[in-house]
């Protein structure tokens, strides 16, 4: 399913999540402050990006609104609902137990 | 690896219902919106390529690259959507639609199919529904019972009442609410301002009933307690339609005199047009007990009225009925003689008012069902063959990864939509044989509500539903095998067709034909009681007389005198008519019911014991009747002409009466004490004539015939017997000018020649024979066509197989016979089955059969004969067309 990407399958849904937990953003400004973050190292294909602010959407984890972005320009921003704020926290969660055990078996094995 | 955690389930269930409705309504929108949002993204990338140093068109075209391809970005974006399943479906949709639609035929017979059986259905469903079960419009009608006077022994059920039982029910029961008496009743209506006088059908009923059935009136006020005395102004209520007919809807009528057999009658309201209780043709009430004396509401042995009750809440009909019928036998013992009935009886008044067509009704909506069930075999059947002929289609299909779910529901998409067409056919069918039947069968009770509704839309889609997914899943589910293999390997090159398919199709066919034999049985049965009930002898002429029904106005006609003398003339004129050879009246035709007993004694013959009545129909007529009718004078003589007023003094009996009143005496000479004047004459019995029949379907009763010339009977039936050679209905004009030259006023009606009277007695029958006959009919047109279809696919598998017969010295009459035998197995066991199961139903409709057996040996064969016939009609050409086959061109086929 979808086109392969640079991120590990699944965890661009937690980051996009967390990039809006502080903040409603627009789809430009949420691939850039993941690039950001990241230190230039997660580069957030458009391919992947709009597909997946899409499907959040159709969950309900994240609704849209059309607004004035910073340019003045009519943008369409997104924000977390109260559902993907527990979506967020679970997801969280889940990639903290996920990562360790990965770290854990590339540690030891 | 996400994980799904259940959260506020119902809220985000309704958002994402929300935003799925958004996206499908507002597609359009939604994609403007996704273009304007990508073309933002992109416009950021081109913006910030040209801050960090590029040309204008260099920043677009690396933004562009990075961007990747719009176009397939907008797919992706919109698969998310989650209404890809739907386009799916409208792409099955509209797959399934162009494969019928290439198939033309196939598709017009499949939905005709369909349509047949839902059309039969739905329209019988409506006429159950709105005749049957639709509750009676009255408030609670659940508490509402009709009661009967019955029988301790159980010898009848459902009596009329008399006055005084009823008085007894009303004064001393505790299961009631209320309890209200009424009678039909016919007036002569004339108006005021020299309208045409015209006879109104009526009611009379106590005051009561109107209160009781929750009914208001529409204008002015109903019945109340002070006008149903014998000392009250008379007063009438005018139904709707003979307020909008005659009075044009004009309120002005209210506390206006009407005259009602030449008395004057206040108009005291107008009933609500929903109010065609108890049915749509009663065009006026009366207050009963104004209308009836005591004297008459007095009389323990004169049945004469329906009794209606209101349950008090709580008490069941069974309680209610042990009270009444205690109360009832107590009225019995006070007075034992005379014909006092000594119990009663109950039923739920919707049940009481469809009695009699409540079998009839039922039976045809069996049949109906069963047509359904054929056509749907039927149709089940069409798309096996055709799925078999596809098997190649389908294997490839499976072979190349299409899911065995997907090829399914293609099936089932097609026979739906096969289903929806048939639907919509067997809609518009439904809609013509309801208004048909409103037409023909105006004696239906109820017939006025029969509509096709809500409901009946509802039902139709239910059905058609139902009808669809059998008839695609029966043959989806037989023939999706995974045995791609042996399929594509045996159609590469078949020697002999692929044998789940026809076992299946061999299966249909026999339940098929099955169904269809039980179909064919029962309008067999129906068929042949009809015609025993139309060829039954009842005892008079039938053909060459005329017969017609008057009914004198009371004003005009109030004595005996003046009544006599009318006949007497009316009769003179007749008579002296060019082709009539004989003219008589009588009070009640033959077939025409029993209409009037009375109970009597006989001077020669000692005293019944206590409690023993002797009872006979009551006949008037006059001495030419006999004649008239042809009905044989087996002993003694006729009436003279001047044996009438007070010179009537005797009678003629039947020879019914001789059998069953003392029987072993000749009775002529003997006395009959306790006439129908109740003036305590006697009468001699002079003569000895022949049985005619009350009822068409009934046995003859004893009956006693008075002279018409007493006088007593204001309404007569008068038949007219015309020279050999006339045509009957050709002289109803003369005799009705003869008959409005004496009285310009007198109202005719019922102007039949006897066979046609004799034809409306027995229209129940003759409809439910019509119909299932109709029924039958077509499912043995099915199977006809669903035997051809099998045995000509079971052929063309077989081509090949054949032509190495013959190649290898077959002879053509074997072929032939081995093709036969192929078609015929089925039909064998089908039919086999479907007797069987005729056996075991029949009975179930014996109550509606009349000279005819439930297990009619004649029509379990002829419909075994009528049966085999068409199927060896079907599966001769299929069977012909293998024994013509050319082994060279059958062997080149493959």
């Amino acid at each position: 399913m979808g086109k392969p990407s640079d991120l590990v399958q699944g965890t661009l849904d937690l980051l996009i999540l967390k990039t809006l937990s502080i903040e409603a953003r627009h789809g430009w400004s949420i691939a850039k402050r993941i690039q950001q973050i990241s230190g230039e190292v997660l580069q957030v294909q458009q391919g992947s990006l709009y597909p997946a602010l899409h499907r959040l959407e159709q969950q309900g984890w994240i609704k849209a609104k059309w607004a004035e972005s910073e340019t003045g320009r009519q943008a369409k921003f997104y924000s977390l609902t109260a559902a993907g704020r527990k979506q967020l926290e679970s997801e969280t969660a889940n990639w903290a137990r996920l990562s360790e055990a990965i770290n854990l078996v590339v540690r030891e094995a | 690896m996400r994980m799904n955690v259940p959260e506020n389930l119902p809220m985000r269930w309704l958002r994402k219902l929300v935003m799925r409705g958004r996206m499908l309504l507002l597609r359009g929108r939604a994609g403007e919106e996704l273009q304007r949002e990508l073309q933002f993204h992109l416009d950021q990338q081109i913006a910030e390529n040209r801050a960090a140093g590029m040309s204008a068109e260099e920043a677009r075209l690396a933004a562009l690259r990075a961007f990747g391809n719009p176009a397939a970005l907008r797919d992706q974006a919109r698969e998310t959507w989650s209404w890809q399943w739907l386009e799916l479906l409208l792409r099955d949709v509209r797959f399934g639609l162009r494969t019928l639609a290439r198939t033309p035929g196939f598709s017009f017979l499949a939905i005709l199919v369909m349509g047949l059986g839902i059309g039969a259905n739905v329209a019988l469903f409506t006429v159950v529904r709105s005749v049957l079960l639709k509750p009676l419009p009255f408030k609670d009608p659940d508490q509402l019972v009709r009661i009967y006077e019955a029988d301790a022994k159980g010898r009848f059920q459902d009596h009329i009442a008399s006055g005084p039982d009823f008085a007894a029910w009303q004064a001393q029961s505790r299961s009631f609410e209320q309890m209200a008496i009424k009678q039909w009743m016919h007036y002569d209506l004339t108006g005021a301002s020299g309208q045409l006088p015209e006879v109104a059908r009526a009611h009379t009923a106590s005051w009561n009933l109107f209160p009781m059935l929750g009914v208001q009136a529409a204008y002015g006020r109903l019945f109340e307690a002070s006008d149903d005395t014998p000392e009250a102004n008379a007063t009438v209520v005018l139904s709707w339609a003979l307020w909008k007919r005659r009075y044009q809807g004009d309120p002005a009528i209210l506390g206006k005199t009407i005259l009602l057999d030449e008395r004057p009658y206040t108009v005291i309201g107008i009933l609500p047009a929903w109010f065609l209780y108890p049915d749509a043709r009663v065009e006026l009430w009366t207050p009963l007990y104004h209308e009836k004396s005591r004297e008459v509401m007095s009389h323990y042995d004169w049945h004469n009225f329906d009794v209606i009750g209101r349950l008090r809440p709580g008490v069941t009909m069974a309680q209610a009925n042990a009270e009444l019928g205690a109360i009832q036998a107590e009225v019995r013992k006070e007075h034992p003689d005379g014909p006092i009935n000594d119990a009663t009886n109950m039923r739920p008044i919707l049940d009481a008012e469809t009695y009699d067509i409540k079998t009839g009704l039922y039976t045809l909506l069996a049949a109906t069902g069963c047509l359904l069930l054929i056509a749907c075999l039927n149709v089940a059947n069409l798309l096996v063959a055709r799925a078999a002929t596809r098997r190649r289609e389908t294997a490839i299909r499976t072979a190349l990864g299409g899911s065995r779910a997907r090829l399914i529901r293609e099936q089932v998409i097609e026979s739906l939509a096969l289903s929806c067409g048939g639907g919509a056919a067997g809609f518009l069918f439904a809609a013509g044989i309801v208004a048909w039947l409103v037409r023909n069968r105006p004696d239906l009770p109820r017939v006025e509500s029969i509509h096709i509704d809500g409901a009946a839309v509802l039902f139709a889609s239910s059905v058609m539903l139902v009808c669809g997914l059998v008839a695609g899943l029966v043959p989806a589910l037989a023939t999706g095998d995974r045995q791609i293999l042996r399929t594509l390997h045996e159609s590469s090159r078949s020697y002999s067709g692929g044998k789940a398919g026809l076992r299946l199709r061999r299966l249909l066919l026999a339940l098929q034909v099955g169904l269809t034999v039980v179909l064919l049985v029962g309008a067999g049965l129906m068929i042949s009681s009809y015609r025993h009930l139309r060829g039954a002898d009842i005892g008079c002429a039938t053909h060459d007389v005329l017969t017609m029904r008057m009914d004198l106005p009371k004003g005009k006609y109030r004595t005996q005198e003046q009544r006599a003398a009318f006949y007497d003339q009316m009769l003179e004129r007749v008579r002296a008519l060019p082709g009539v050879d004989a003219a008589g009246l009588t009070s009640v035709l033959p077939g025409e019911g029993r209409g009037r007993d009375d109970t009597f004694g006989m001077r020669e013959h000692p005293p019944l014991p206590r409690g023993q009545v002797l009872d006979a129909t009551t006949r008037f007529v006059d001495p030419e009747y006999f004649r008239a009718m042809q009905i044989p004078l087996l002993k003694g003589r006729f009436f003279r002409p001047d044996e009438r007023l007070d010179k009537a003094q005797s009678v003629l009996v039947n020879r019914a009466f001789t059998r069953e009143i003392y029987p072993g005496d000749e009775h002529l000479g003997e006395h009959i004490v306790g006439g129908p004047g109740y003036d305590g004459r006697s009468y001699e019995i002079v003569g000895v004539v022949g049985d005619t029949l009350d009822e068409v379907s009934g046995t003859p009763n004893p009956a006693i015939y008075y002279p018409f010339g007493m006088g007593l009977e204001r309404d007569a039936a008068l038949a007219v017997r015309v020279s050999a050679g006339r045509d009957p209905a050709q002289m109803a004009l003369p005799v009705q000018k003869a008959l409005a030259s004496l009285d310009p006023d007198l109202p005719l009606t019922h102007v039949l020649t006897m066979d046609e009277f004799l034809g409306t007695t027995t229209l129940d029958a003759s409809f439910d024979a019509t119909l299932l006959t109709g029924f039958a009919g077509l499912s043995l047109l099915l199977a006809g066509v669903g035997l051809f279809g099998v045995l000509s696919y079971v052929v063309a598998q077989r081509t090949t197989e054949i032509g190495i017969r013959i190649a290898l010295g077959a002879r053509r009459e074997q072929v032939m016979r081995l093709m036969l035998r192929d078609g015929l197995k089925p039909a064998g066991a089908g039919l086999a089955l479907g007797l069987i199961a005729s056996a075991g139903l029949t009975r179930l409709i014996r109550s509606m059969l009349y000279g005819t057996e439930a297990l009619d040996p004649g029509v379990f064969a002829a419909v075994g004969g009528a049966l085999l016939g068409v199927a060896m009609v079907a599966c001769l050409i299929p069977a012909w067309r293998a024994s013509r086959v050319d082994p060279m061109v059958a062997l080149r086929m493959e």
